[in-house]
């Protein structure tokens, strides 16, 4: 079984989408909910037709421009999020003052539902990737603020006073304690953040755009279209996943210095 | 008479605590000569660590002075090394450039740096390791990186607080000998905290008792006139060995039960 597993994972996915096909196709089953027969399609599409759309965009060529707005969206985020959530972690782990002061007001940005700020940042930024940018980089910066905020305050005591005899200056002490410490807890995150600049990336382009998978989905949603937005839903979700994996295979490498729990490589 | 390397001048220090303020150590005079290996023996809690801490710079007396060969010190202590009870290696960092992080963070050109670093490491019995992370290598591996992460600076005064305890038995004896072997090579003055009798007076030239806390203070001074080198498995077996363990084990036996008397009814309060 477990040597199969990939096996049955594929077959429990066209399980899935055979069962879909067969309760929505038109009259291919009595009708047993709705009266008319294509009632069932026009809510919930059918696989066929999704993947009639998903592979005409794949020919002729016209989702990768969709797809590299929504990755450009994805990662400008995710970079400039991750580094002003460092570069405040940092600062406030580090500054007691700076972190009573600003406290409530981290408290406050961090509980306010941030997705209403799309609107705002359309009026700022424009109809282009800077409005969704934006709208990503405030989901990304919490999450790696408060993971930089942790790892500055969880430094190991020894660590730092060992460095200190070793004679670093203040600066060399950021540089080599605080900043390593703090990094490895930003690609903890990755993969929670990666995730959060990508929905910051399709959320901004659904509100209002002309280019993105998010864009196309909100066009065919206007076009009660439901088979294209239900293509749109599984190529963003495909999307994710390699994103998903890329991560994870940076994350290794980055992390090399981590133990897992799994490695046992000790002489 | 030379300057000895460290003094303790009436060195006095008060935590404040949520329950009133504690007394770890109170007018602690001693004095280690250059190139004296001398090691402090006491209860559990009795605030060795925080002699250590007052020599290295770490922690302010709350009255008193340290003077470093007639200096007295303020701030970091420069001319001192420190080898750390628990972990001390930085995590994301090898062996090799945990080794040379000192140098690095003293301008030392990289190739030199790491030129030195591998000759430490094979010092220390690391040749070929220097690319391990230290959650590869195991707990004499990372003592052995730390050691070499100290002496490549070459310190004046060697600061030890219980290195080796984390070891098990064989390894230790294994690296008090590598240790007496690099500290003979290149005599430096040792301030050697452990709470193992046997410890102190195989490696030590002098073994200092300190009493039970709350107001710790050296109760007995102790000269250990063993014949060096030595190998400290095989002195653990001469008859002089089992004699000073005698003496200093009887004026340290009445501070042992007052400390552990004291931690029961602390545990217990």
């Amino acid at each position: 079984m477990r040597r199969y597993l990939w096996v049955w994972q594929w077959v429990l996915l066209a399980a899935i989408f055979g069962l879909w096909q067969l309760l929505t196709q038109p009259g291919l089953l009595p009708p047993m909910f709705w009266d008319n027969p294509d009632r069932a399609a026009f809510f919930f599409g059918e696989p066929v037709k999704i993947f009639r759309v998903i592979w005409d965009w794949f020919t002729d060529g016209t989702i990768y421009k969709h797809l590299w707005i929504t990755l450009l969206e994805t990662v400008l985020a995710f970079v400039i999020g991750s580094a002003i959530g460092l570069a405040m972690g940092l600062w406030l782990g580090l500054s007691p003052m700076a972190s009573a002061l600003f406290d409530p007001y981290i408290t406050a940005l961090n509980a306010m539902p941030r997705v209403v700020l799309a609107p705002i940042f359309m009026v700022w930024f424009g109809l282009g990737i800077w409005s969704k940018v934006a709208l990503g980089v405030t989901l990304v910066f919490f999450i790696v603020f408060f993971n930089v905020y942790q790892g500055v305050k969880e430094v190991s005591p020894v660590v730092l006073n060992n460095t200190v005899m070793l004679g670093a200056n203040r600066r060399q002490l950021l540089r080599h304690v605080y900043l390593p410490s703090a990094t490895s807890w930003v690609f903890s995150s990755l993969h929670v953040s990666v995730g959060m600049a990508f929905v910051g990336a399709v959320v901004g382009e659904y509100l209002g755009s002309a280019n993105g998978v998010g864009y196309l989905i909100q066009q065919a949603e206007g076009a009660f279209d439901i088979n294209t937005v239900f293509a749109g839903i599984l190529v963003l979700t495909a999307f994710a996943l390699v994103l998903d994996f890329a991560v994870a295979k940076a994350e290794k490498r980055l992390l090399v210095w981590r133990p897992t729990q799994s490695e046992t490589e000790q002489l | 008479m030379p300057l000895p390397a460290v003094q303790f001048d009436r060195i006095t220090c008060t935590f404040a605590g949520s329950r009133g303020s504690y007394t770890a150590v109170k007018d602690v005079e001693l004095a280690i000569g250059d190139g004296q290996f001398v090691s402090v023996v006491g209860p559990t809690g009795c605030g060795k660590s925080t002699l250590l801490n007052v020599t290295a710079g770490l922690l302010r007396p709350s009255s008193g002075t340290v003077r470093i060969f007639g200096e007295p010190l303020s701030g970091i202590n420069r001319k001192a090394g420190y080898m750390f009870q628990a972990e001390a290696l930085m995590p994301w960092r090898s062996a090799l450039a945990n080794v040379t992080a000192g140098l690095e963070f003293r301008g030392v050109a990289p190739d030199e740096a790491k030129r030195r670093g591998e000759e430490w490491l094979a010092r220390v019995g690391l040749a070929g390791f220097g690319d391990r992370y230290p959650h590869q290598m195991s707990g004499g591996m990372r003592k052995r990186a730390s050691l070499a992460q100290m002496l490549i600076l070459d310190p004046q005064i060697l600061l030890m607080d219980e290195p080796f305890s984390a070891l098990d038995i064989q390894t230790r004896q294994l690296m008090e000998n590598e240790l007496l072997e690099l500290w003979s090579a290149n005599r430096k003055s040792v301030i050697f905290i452990t709470h193992d009798l046997e410890e102190a007076i195989s490696l030590s030239d002098r073994v200092v008792v300190l009493s039970a806390g709350p107001g710790t203070h050296p109760i007995g001074e102790f000269a250990i006139d063993l014949p060096r080198p030595r190998d400290v498995a095989e002195i653990r077996l001469t008859p002089r060995f089992i004699e000073l363990h005698d003496r200093i084990w009887h004026s340290m036996k009445e501070e042992v039960l007052k400390g552990y008397a004291q931690t029961k009814n602390r545990v217990s309060a």
